[in-house]
């Protein structure tokens, strides 16, 4: 269908009368071609209305980074694309979108996910904090600055999902040794095969005993 | 993806009458499975009802059992003591499905009622009856190296791909539903189901119901119990085949004993003739070798995967062994 081609991520503010028209119009016709007869005919009215509000924007609060957002978006927007498409922080990577590869690691609520198997508006009221809010200020989170030291990467494209799922690692208890970090790591893919290095990195900063 | 109402009730009554108003909706809890499916257009429901905010996510202790609400994650019931000391093979079965960040995200009854991962579903391009019913089993003269040895059927050969839901199977588990017409109550082997004619049906949930919680019953195997999954990497991959095996021993002898097989099946394979042949004999190699040959009675092999063949007695022999502490 046409709207298959629109931009699912869209400003907030980029209103297309036009298009919310068209899209009015083609979900009644979804609906009818959808419901028995009967059914749509006495339900009609409302039915319609609660249609349409599929193809509209809805309202989502985010904490995202200490920072508090109130925000318009497309149910269909997994949170990955709201990080990096609405708002800008593209360090959260995109490496598979289907849960495969860890690139875009996030924490909810201070737990690890990954941010393009969720939908945006399935977190609402939470908090998230992306690879940009682990620093404080000009001073690097401890993993940052192990992943520096031991060389956990060479192109850098999984890091940030490294990193924050390191972080959790540790934090949940999974850091005990080099075979538990290993699997407790396994849902982040590094293509460079920095993994050697990331270990060695995550055992400093465990051992380290900074607060994580 | 397409584009689809959402919707987001808090409680139970509405969820349901949400779902059911609409033939063409579907429920969305963690979204591990749905997303990635409506993203490559295998799925394409008009509306989901996000269950998130329903209060479903309890792990309790009940009256001859534990009872794991559907909204529990994975990592919870893998982490929570009581599974800990009295479910061990749930939770190792757990820990061997997907990553640390999935299992943050999925949800019991989104495990149990994920859809298989064969290609031929996966791809809207090539045939596949349990997609698109009618139009073929691409995977029965195409590339099977993946698929089912038991209960399979000439409209579709697809394993079910749930780890979770094979240690569900060995331990007697019962799924509680609810929908439109009332609660119910679904052993959790009557839970999935076979193929047939119509492998669009993965299970025996009815259009609107809502799986509520799952009850495990208090059992013999509070140690002595192994989860084995071979897979093609050491982790984050699905089983080739799994087992689920758990023993009650006094001394040497064997009391009681649950076996159940994934990767084998449209449905976790219980094995229940083989843990009959394991009672009153004594933990050995040679028992666990003899139960095996009796598990594996039926198999069929298909081009591409006849070392499942190999492969699924000898790991039920190495569960065994681990369970009993043979290894
Ligand atoms: C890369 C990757 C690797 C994986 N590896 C493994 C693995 O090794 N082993 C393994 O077992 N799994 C694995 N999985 C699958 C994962 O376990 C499932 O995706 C997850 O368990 C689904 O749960 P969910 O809550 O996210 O379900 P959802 O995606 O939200 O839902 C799945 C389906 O269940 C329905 N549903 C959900 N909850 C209910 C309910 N309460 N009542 C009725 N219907 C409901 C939904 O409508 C939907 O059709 C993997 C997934 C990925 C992406
Ligand atoms: S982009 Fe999310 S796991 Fe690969
Ligand atoms: S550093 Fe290149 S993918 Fe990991």
């Amino acid at each position: 269908m046409a709207q298959e081609n629109l931009n699912p991520t869209a400003p907030a503010d980029d209103h297309d009368e036009a298009r919310r028209t068209f899209l009015k119009q083609t979900s009644v016709l979804t609906a009818l071609a959808l419901t028995p007869g009967p059914v749509v005919q006495a339900a009609a009215a409302q039915w319609d209305e609660k249609v349409a509000a599929a193809f509209e924007k809805v309202p989502l609060k985010l904490d995202i980074n200490g920072k508090k957002y109130r925000l318009q978006v497309e149910p269909r927007t997994t949170l990955l694309d709201l990080l990096r498409e609405q708002l800008h922080l593209t360090g959260t990577k995109k490496g598979c979108d289907y849960g495969q590869c860890g690139a875009c690691t996030v924490h909810v609520d201070g737990q690890r996910v990954n941010s393009c198997l969720t939908l945006a508006v399935m977190q609402d009221g939470r908090k998230v904090t992306t690879i940009e809010g682990l620093a404080e200020g000009d001073k690097l989170h401890p993993m940052q600055e192990a992943f520096i030291k031991h060389d956990g990467f060479q192109c850098g494209y999984c890091t940030p999902g490294q990193i924050m799922s390191a972080v959790a690692c540790i934090r949940e208890g999974h850091a005990n040794s080099e075979g538990e970090i290993r699997e407790y790591m396994s849902g982040n893919i590094c293509r460079c095969g920095a993994y050697p290095n990331i270990v060695a990195a995550i055992q400093e900063v465990k051992n380290g005993g900074q607060k994580v | 993806m397409n584009q689809f109402q959402y919707v987001r009730p808090t409680k139970q009554k509405a969820a349901i009458e949400a779902l059911a108003r609409d033939a063409n909706a579907q429920f969305i809890a963690g979204g591990t499975n749905l997303l990635d499916l409506m993203k490559r257009g295998v799925m394409q429901p008009q509306k989901l009802v996000d269950i998130n905010r329903l209060p479903l996510n309890k792990i309790e202790r009940m009256d001859g059992g534990i009872r794991i609400g559907a909204l529990a994650l994975n990592s919870a019931v893998a982490e929570d003591q009581l599974v800990q000391q009295q479910l061990p093979l749930l939770a190792q079965a757990l820990n061997a499905g997907a990553s640390a960040q999935l299992r943050n995200m999925a949800t019991v009854g989104g495990n149990m009622l994920q859809r298989t991962r064969c290609h031929y579903f996966y791809d809207t391009a090539l045939p596949c009856n349990k997609r698109e019913p009618g139009s073929g089993c691409g995977a029965l003269e195409g590339i099977n190296r993946m698929h089912a040895i038991f209960g399979f059927s000439d409209k579709c050969i697809a394993v079910h791909p749930s780890d979770m839901s094979v240690a569900l199977a060995a331990l007697d588990a019962t799924v509680l539903v609810s929908g439109p017409k009332g609660e119910r109550r679904i052993a959790f082997l009557d839970f999935h189901r076979l193929p047939g004619d119509t492998p669009q049906k993965d299970t025996n949930l009815e259009q609107g119901e809502l799986v509520v919680a799952v009850e495990v019953p208090e059992n013999a195997f509070p140690k002595n119990v192994h989860y084995l999954k071979v897979r093609e990497r050491a982790s984050y991959a699905f089983a080739l085949v799994s087992v689920a095996a758990a023993l009650q021993l006094d001394g040497n002898t064997i009391k009681a004993a649950r076996l159940a097989m994934g990767g084998v099946a449209h449905k976790p394979w219980r094995l229940t003739e083989a843990e009959a042949a394991l009672v009153g004999k004594p933990a050995t190699e040679e028992t666990f070798r003899q139960a095996a040959a009796v598990a594996m009675q039926g198999a069929k092999a298909f081009k591409h995967n006849a070392y499942k063949l190999k492969l699924a007695p000898n790991s039920i022999v190495q569960a065994l062994k681990n369970a009993a502490g043979l290894a």
